[in-house]
Formats: C-alpha cells, sequence, structure tokens
C-alpha cells in the first residue's frame, strides 16, 4: 500500500501551483483551500461587522436617527447570518484544511476535489443572500434565527433568497464535515494512534460530527418553509392546522450543537496554544477529549432552553433545565485543565498566548451568564433581552472569534515563512480586548434593568450603557483594519521564521519548514 | 444630502466627546426585585446564582492570574513536568455537579411556584397583534385595544423626549390588587412575548396557541414592559403598561369602561354626518394606520403603499371596506375587521376617502358596517 502510495506521490512532488487565477480556482490542495476560507471568512467578517457598526450607530441614543426600524431589522438578521455562517464556520474549516492534514502526516485532504468543490460554492450562497439588500422589498428582517411565521406568511419575497443561500450554505458545511471525518479517519500517519492526535484534531473530528448531524436539520426546516411560502402546505401556520412552535423545536434542534459547532474548535485552538507558552504539557489530555465529547452529546438534550417562555409544560422546563446545568461539568473540566496547564508553567505571553489567556477568561465568563439562563424561572426575566446577547457575544466574541485570531497569530509564521510584528500584534489584542469588554459588559447591565433584544430604540433609562457600548464596538470595529495591516505586511516584508517558529512547540507541523512546502508528508512521518 | 449626513455627524463628534443628550442618568445595573412573591423569589435565585459564579470565578481566575504573575519565564522559573492526575479531574467533576445540584434545588421549587394552576379570580385574554395589544376581560365583558402614545415628534427627536418614553400607552390593563390574575395569552398574527418585569411574567404570545400565566400583585401601581419577541417592523413600539388598583378604584374603572361600551352601541346605531365620520376618522387613523401608511397618506413604499390617491381608496367604496377589513394576505395589511369598532372602521375608511385630496365625498354609515360583519 505504501508503496502505491509513495509512486504516486512522487508524479506530483514536483508540480507548483499553478498561476494566475486558476491556481485558486482549481485549486485541490489543502493549504490553498485553507487560504480561500480565510480570507472569504475575513471579508464576511468585516461585512457583517459593518452591519453591527450601523445598528450600534443607531442605538447610541434614544430615538430614531440614522435607520428606520424596517432596515434596522435587516442588519441584526444580515449580521447574525453573515457572521455564523459567513464568519465563523468558514475560518474554522479554513484552519482546518491548513492544520489537520499537517498535524496528522497527511498529504492532504482525503477528498480533494470535493475540498475544493465545497468552498467554491460559498461565495455564491453569500452573494445570493446580500443580494437581497439591493432587492425592492430589502433583506430579510426576521432575526438570524428566523421564527415562523414572521419569516413565513409575513416575510418578504426576498426570504426565498435567504432560503436558497441557507441550504448551499449548508451543502458546503456537510461536505466539509465529511472530508474531515474522512481525512482524520483514514490519513493518519500509521504510529499516531487517535489517543495521540493533537485537540485541535479531536475537537474538530467531533465538531465534524455535529455538523453532519444538524445541518440536514437546519436544510429540512428551511425547506419546510419554503413549502409553506410557495406550495400551500401549513408546517409552521396555525390558521392551517401548522404550529408555529414546532418551527422553534425544528430549528434549536440545529441550533444549539450549533452554538458548540463554533466554539469546539476553538477549545481545541486554546489547547494547542497555551501548553506551547507554559513551556509545559497540556494538562488531562483524556479528560479533554472526554469533556468534548460529553459537551457534543449534551448539545443535542438541552435545544428547548431557548423555549422556555413558549408555554411548555412543567416537567418539560425541569428536564431541560437540568440538562443544561450538566453542560456546565464538561466546560469546568476544560477550564481547570487549561488553568492546571498555566500552573506552575514558565510563561511567556506573545500575541496568541494574549488572546488564549483573555479567551479562557472572557468564555468563562460567558459561561457563568450561560449558567443564570439556564435557570427556567430566572430565564422569564432574562429571556429576549440584551442580556441574553452579552451572553452569546462573550461566548462568540472573545470565544469564536479570539479563538481564530489566536490560531492566525500562532500558525500564521508556520503558513508564509514569516513573523508577524509582535508590537503590532500585541497592540490589536489589547484594542480589541478594550472594545470588546466595553461593548458587550454594559449589555448585561441593560438586559437585566429590562432592555429587550432587536429594537432599534429605547427607553431613556437604557441610554448610557448603549452609549458606552456604541464607543466600544466602533473601537472594536475599526481595530480590526489594523489585524488586516498585520497580515498583510507579515506577508509582504514579515522577518523570516524558522520552521519551530516558537520555543519548542508539540506537534507535526512544526516538523517541516517555515513556510510550509506546498506538498507536506508524502510520506508518512514517525510519532514518537 | 447634507440633510441625510448630520445623524452621522452628530454621531461620530458624540463619541469622541461623550456629550449626552438630555437624558436620564439611571445606571441602573440589576434585575428589579418587583412586586409579587414570584418575582422576589426569581430575584432571590438571580443573585444567589450570580454569588455562586462570583465565588467560583474569584477561585478559577485567582489560581490562574497568580500563576500568571508567579510563573512568568522572565522570572526564570523553570516548568514543571505534570500533566495528569485522575484524581483531580474527578475532584473538579464532582466538585461543580454538587453545586449544580445546590442550584437545582431552589431553582425547581420557584418554577413550581411560577406554575401555580390553582382557581383564578379574574381572567384576561392578551393577544398581540402587529403592533399592539388586546386585552379582553372574560366575565366583565370589556375588551379594548393599548397602543404606544409615545408622539412620533418624540421618536424622531423633534421634540424632547418625556420620562415614560416608549414605555406609555393610551389605554393601560388595569387590574386589582390582592387577585389571582389568569392571563391566557395569544397572537393574531405573529409571535409576541408578554414581558413585564416587576411581576415576572414573560409568556410567549403565539398564533393558534393559548398560553396561560398568573399573578397576584400586592401593591397598587403602574408596571412597565415591552414586547420581547421580535415581531416585525415596530417590534421595539408595543409596550405594555399595567395598572393595578384597590378593589374600589378598580370598580369604578370597569364600571366607567362598561358604560363607555354601552356608548359605543349608540353611537354604532346613530346616523353620523360625513363631518363627524371625518372627525372621528382623524384620530382612528393617527392610531392604526400611520405606522405604515404615514400621517400625510404617502406610505413607505414599496412594502407600505400610499394611500393617498390609490386605487382603492379612491376606487368603489366595496373594494375598499374589503380591504380594511379583511386585510390583504401576503402583505403587511392586516384585517381590522376585529381589532377595531364598527364606528372606527366606517370612520376610518370615510376619512381615507377624502383625506389628503382624496375627494370621493361619500361614506359608509357605521351600522352599515355592523351588517356586513353580522353577515359574514
Amino acid at each position: 500500500m505504501s508503496a502505491v502510495l509513495e509512486s504516486h506521490d512522487h508524479s506530483h512532488d514536483h508540480r507548483g501551483p499553478a498561476k494566475g487565477w486558476r491556481r485558486w480556482v482549481y485549486t485541490t490542495n489543502h493549504k490553498d483551500i485553507g487560504t480561500l476560507y480565510l480570507w472569504f471568512s475575513f471579508a464576511m467578517f468585516l461585512t457583517g461587522g459593518c452591519m453591527a457598526l450601523v445598528i450600534r450607530a443607531e442605538l447610541f441614543e434614544p430615538g430614531l436617527q440614522i435607520v428606520e426600524p424596517e432596515f434596522f431589522n435587516q442588519m441584526t438578521t444580515m449580521h447574525g447570518l453573515i457572521m455564523v455562517f459567513g464568519a465563523v464556520m468558514p475560518a474554522f474549516v479554513g484552519l482546518a484544511n491548513w492544520l489537520i492534514p499537517m498535524m496528522i502526516g497527511a498529504p492532504d485532504m482525503a477528498l480533494p476535489r470535493m475540498n475544493n468543490l465545497s468552498f467554491w460554492i460559498l461565495p455564491f450562497a453569500f452573494a445570493l443572500l446580500l443580494s437581497t439588500l439591493f432587492m425592492e422589498e430589502g433583506a430579510p428582517n426576521f432575526g438570524w434565527t428566523f421564527y415562523a411565521p414572521l419569516s413565513t406568511t409575513y416575510a418578504p419575497s426576498t426570504v426565498t433568497y435567504f432560503i436558497f443561500g441557507v441550504h448551499i450554505m449548508g451543502v458546503s458545511s456537510i461536505m466539509g464535515a465529511i472530508n474531515i471525518i474522512a481525512t482524520i479517519l483514514n490519513l493518519r500517519t500509521p504510529q499516531m494512534t487517535m489517543m495521540k492526535m493533537p485537540l485541535f484534531v479531536w475537537t474538530w473530528l467531533i465538531t465534524a460530527y455535529l455538523l453532519i448531524a444538524v445541518m440536514p436539520v437546519l436544510a429540512g426546516v428551511v425547506t419546510m418553509m419554503l413549502m409553506d411560502i410557495h406550495f400551500g402546505t401549513s408546517f409552521f401556520s396555525a390558521a392551517g392546522g401548522g404550529d408555529p412552535v414546532l418551527f422553534q423545536h425544528v430549528f434549536w434542534f440545529f441550533g444549539h450543537p450549533e452554538v458548540y459547532i463554533m466554539i469546539l474548535p476553538a477549545f481545541g485552538i486554546v489547547s494547542q496554544i497555551i501548553p506551547t507558552f507554559s513551556r509545559k504539557k497540556l494538562f488531562g489530555y483524556t479528560s479533554m477529549v472526554y469533556a468534548t465529547s460529553s459537551i457534543a452529546f449534551l448539545s443535542f438534550i438541552v435545544w428547548a432552553h431557548h423555549m422556555f417562555t413558549t408555554g411548555m409544560p412543567l416537567a418539560g422546563e425541569l428536564f431541560f433545565m437540568y440538562a443544561t446545568m450538566l453542560i456546565a461539568v464538561p466546560t469546568g473540566v476544560k477550564v481547570f485543565n487549561w488553568v492546571a496547564t498555566m500552573f506552575r508553567g514558565a510563561m511567556t505571553f506573545e500575541t496568541p498566548m494574549l488572546f488564549a489567556v483573555s479567551f479562557v477568561v472572557l468564555f468563562t465568563i460567558g459561561g457563568f451568564s450561560g449558567l443564570m439562563l439556564a435557570i427556567a424561572p430566572v430565564d422569564f426575566q432574562y429571556h429576549d433581552t440584551y442580556f441574553v446577547v452579552a451572553h452569546f457575544h462573550y461566548v462568540l466574541v472573545p470565544g469564536a472569534i479570539f479563538g481564530i485570531f489566536a490560531g492566525v497569530y500562532y500558525w500564521l509564521p508556520k503558513w508564509c515563512g514569516k513573523m508577524y510584528d509582535e508590537r503590532l500584534g500585541k497592540l490589536h489584542f489589547w484594542l480589541s480586548f478594550v472594545g470588546m469588554n466595553l461593548t458587550f459588559f454594559p449589555m448585561h447591565f441593560v438586559g437585566l434593568a429590562g432592555m429587550p433584544r432587536r429594537i432599534p430604540d429605547y427607553a431613556l433609562q437604557f441610554a448610557d450603557f448603549n452609549q458606552i457600548a456604541s464607543v466600544g464596538a466602533f473601537i472594536f470595529g475599526i481595530t480590526q483594519l489594523l489585524f488586516l495591516f498585520i497580515v498583510i505586511k507579515t506577508i509582504r516584508n514579515g522577518k523570516k521564521a524558522s520552521a519551530e517558529v516558537w520555543d519548542n512547540p508539540e506537534g507535526l507541523e512544526w516538523t517541516i519548514p517555515s513556510p510550509a512546502p506546498y506538498h507536506t508528508f508524502s510520506t508518512p512521518p514517525d510519532v514518537k | 444630502m447634507f440633510a441625510k449626513a448630520i445623524p452621522w455627524i452628530r454621531f461620530l463628534a458624540g463619541s469622541f466627546l461623550f456629550y449626552s443628550v438630555s437624558i436620564r442618568a439611571d445606571w441602573e445595573v440589576n434585575m428589579t426585585p418587583g412586586v409579587t412573591e414570584v418575582s422576589r423569589q426569581v430575584y432571590d435565585l438571580h443573585m444567589i446564582i450570580f454569588w455562586i459564579c462570583v465565588a467560583i470565578g474569584v477561585v478559577v481566575f485567582g489560581i490562574m492570574f497568580w500563576s500568571i504573575i508567579a510563573h512568568r519565564k522572565s522570572l526564570g522559573v523553570k516548568p514543571a513536568t505534570f500533566h495528569e492526575s485522575t484524581t483531580v479531574e474527578i475532584i473538579w467533576t464532582t466538585i461543580p455537579f454538587v453545586i449544580l445540584i445546590g442550584m437545582a434545588v431552589p431553582a425547581t421549587s420557584a418554577l413550581i411556584d411560577a406554575y401555580d394552576t390553582s382557581e383564578s379570580e379574574i381572567d384576561i385574554k392578551i393577544t398581540g397583534y402587529q403592533w399592539k395589544w388586546h386585552y379582553d376581560y372574560l366575565e366583565e365583558g370589556v375588551g379594548f385595544f393599548s397602543n404606544l402614545s409615545t408622539p412620533a415628534d418624540e421618536i424622531y427627536n423633534r421634540v424632547d423626549k418625556t420620562d415614560n418614553y416608549l414605555l406609555e400607552v393610551d389605554e393601560p390593563l388595569v387590574v386589582p390588587i390582592n387577585k389571582k390574575i389568569r392571563f391566557l395569552v395569544t397572537a393574531n398574527d405573529v409571535i409576541h412575548s408578554w414581558w413585564v418585569p416587576a411581576i415576572a411574567v414573560k409568556k410567549d404570545a403565539i398564533p393558534g396557541f393559548v398560553n396561560e400565566a398568573w399573578t397576584v400583585i400586592p401593591e397598587p401601581g403602574i408596571y412597565r414592559g415591552q414586547c420581547a419577541e421580535l415581531c416585525g417592523k415596530d417590534h421595539g413600539f408595543m409596550p405594555i403598561v399595567v395598572e393595578a388598583k384597590t378593589q374600589q378604584d378598580y370598580d369604578v374603572w370597569l364600571a366607567a369602561r362598561q358604560e363607555a361600551a354601552a356608548k359605543e352601541r349608540e353611537l354604532r346605531d346613530k346616523v353620523w354626518t360625513l363631518e363627524g365620520l371625518m372627525e372621528r376618522g382623524e384620530k382612528v387613523y393617527a392610531t392604526n394606520c400611520t405606522a405604515c401608511h404615514n400621517a400625510d397618506g404617502s406610505g413607505i413604499p414599496p412594502a407600505f403603499p400610499a394611500l393617498k390617491g390609490s386605487v382603492i381608496a379612491t376606487g368603489p367604496i366595496e373594494g375598499h371596506i374589503d380591504v380594511v377589513l379583511n386585510g390583504r394576505p401576503g402583505t403587511y395589511m392586516s384585517a381590522f375587521g376585529p381589532q377595531l369598532s364598527p364606528v372606527e372602521l366606517a370612520a376610518v375608511i370615510t376619512y381615507e376617502r377624502n383625506a389628503w385630496g382624496n375627494s370621493k365625498d361619500d361614506m359608509v354609515q357605521p351600522i352599515d358596517i355592523a351588517n356586513m360583519q353580522a353577515a359574514e
């Protein structure tokens, strides 16, 4: 078998990438596709970010100043959809493409042509979605959770574009997930047993299973909407004997695992970075794997905690409350393990470590508010307020986004062979950290004081904290242009990076030169 | 063009100078304990869990920051080599589990108290509409809509905002104190959510479903809340005001309400003049139609068409009545037949046909509308 593989690989070894645009359109190389995913996701991050700034500008003071409520709702909807499906998920797939083959000693992804396809349908999906902004009836305006019947009977006609956009994104995600599972299960270098895999690989393997389990559910729910809108069915219309609450059950059966899809790979990234900069092995590798698996399992049986106010029977409320509280146990184990890894290490704080440490702190704060939200009777007061907005932004911005930043700074020298500017990297971190906390921390306060989410205008007592949040949002937003500058500066004229880059990091990706050659691990490497 | 840029300039200037319009500085950072037994229980639970989280945070972050300060490479420390311990893992799995059980006990009892289904003394049906609430006192035979009463001039910053900006309505929900009230919550179009923080009731209003919630309010007062589920364009503009009164005051209010309902029936049966209908119609229009069609009938095309010079408002009156009564399925135009009284319907239709330069000079009598509705 290995002889066959080798002769096959030799024919490719001396082939570099194609020239010009063909390189990117025709590519089946995991590194090129990873790069495409990452740039695409950054473009979407800025697009969704601009929408967030429109929202924060309108909310700077009470009254309607900049946009009308109709357009405000389009902004909240598109911001959510673009950040979830356009920024966070593709960024993780990009990192998976770049890193998984290098971490497990594989020459490429298992299904390279499908890899190309799963990326290249994404720009079409988002073109479809974004084009609605320029249509007469405007973009979808029913929130990223698109509750029926607001998103069916009462939706603008552009909802159909949204439905097909989501279908394509779903197809892309499912193909990406199949590819990742096939790669991890089949292409590991022979000595790498499952329990020797780096944690990033583990968390992505579990994430990929979550994707395969729930993306079809999302496709199902939007298809039911399509039927209701165009083909006379009444899945979600009470007038026709349907059930609007059914929508929420189906949506959140997808939606809850989805939030773990957006955080598990970040757990993996942080688990790679903290040991390197603590100069100490990751504490509790085995329990980290089991904790991640438990979180993934629990994520399937907690969905209705998003629906405590829909009028569930008492027994339902209790079940979903207990199951949700239970998630705190494996999540706590992960945090304790990270802290134990840092404990008695010899730490330095380069940019990736700064992002990773703040990930642990701020994600834990988001976890605390999550635990509070799990308590059903108290959730009656928190539900659909800015407290919820603060909660999920605390797990997604310093969670998913800081995780991605940490990963990019950590592996960028490996990808392009050059070192980023450490001073600017630290500046990017501190501005993001301050901006992010200034934006989202006051949201806890206004939420508890009674400000509902998704409103374009608010009562006077919420004014002060909203002003602070808006100022923070603009600091955070503008800071991300600095990130773009740092990356471009690194690629153009960064200092040459060594193969190891960091101080004795663990993992196969550090055994190959920097920048990583176009083809790596044509023969399976040894693992100790 | 420049006028459009002014808000942006004000915003940018504001964010640097941190200037503040004349607003009430509240800096409220916590949940209200509210006034009912359930809301106090919820508040206590919220505080207990908050302090547990703070305590865990202090321990975890304490150890972490101590490591960050004491175990830096720049201090010349040598890293330890330990990297696993089953005992430790078991300990930090068990302890959180025990803490969670400690949280679940009071949470369960608070939840059971909130689901107190015992016999109620007053039943009020709450119906969410885009974008207002309807209250029906089932046994008392009284029902009315509750609309936002904040004027558009305040919303669009043409005049100063008053204290209860966006939290004020034309007709509050009036309830007696110390009576067990059952709310039956439903919706007419999309999902809304009826939320009053001071009584810790938040229940989704779902078309086709009737949800129940219960409360006993011990002290008179005015309690304000808002719709909590995104329900379209004016989701932020459908507040809730509950006025709790003593039994005597409530009885007085109820009698006045019932009398007004009788008067409304009288008005329905009389023959109106065009002027009378126009005058009444202008008010009905201002409350129910301006959000979409604008005060001057110009609408917000394309979603919300203009009425000024429109085919329907200047066409045959039967078609006009049909659209107002039954709405336009598949558009934002909802059926106002069940929402307004015959007098209001006749008045607003007549108004639309004769305002803003529309001059059909025809009208419809309330009694005709009532007969039409009875025939359906």
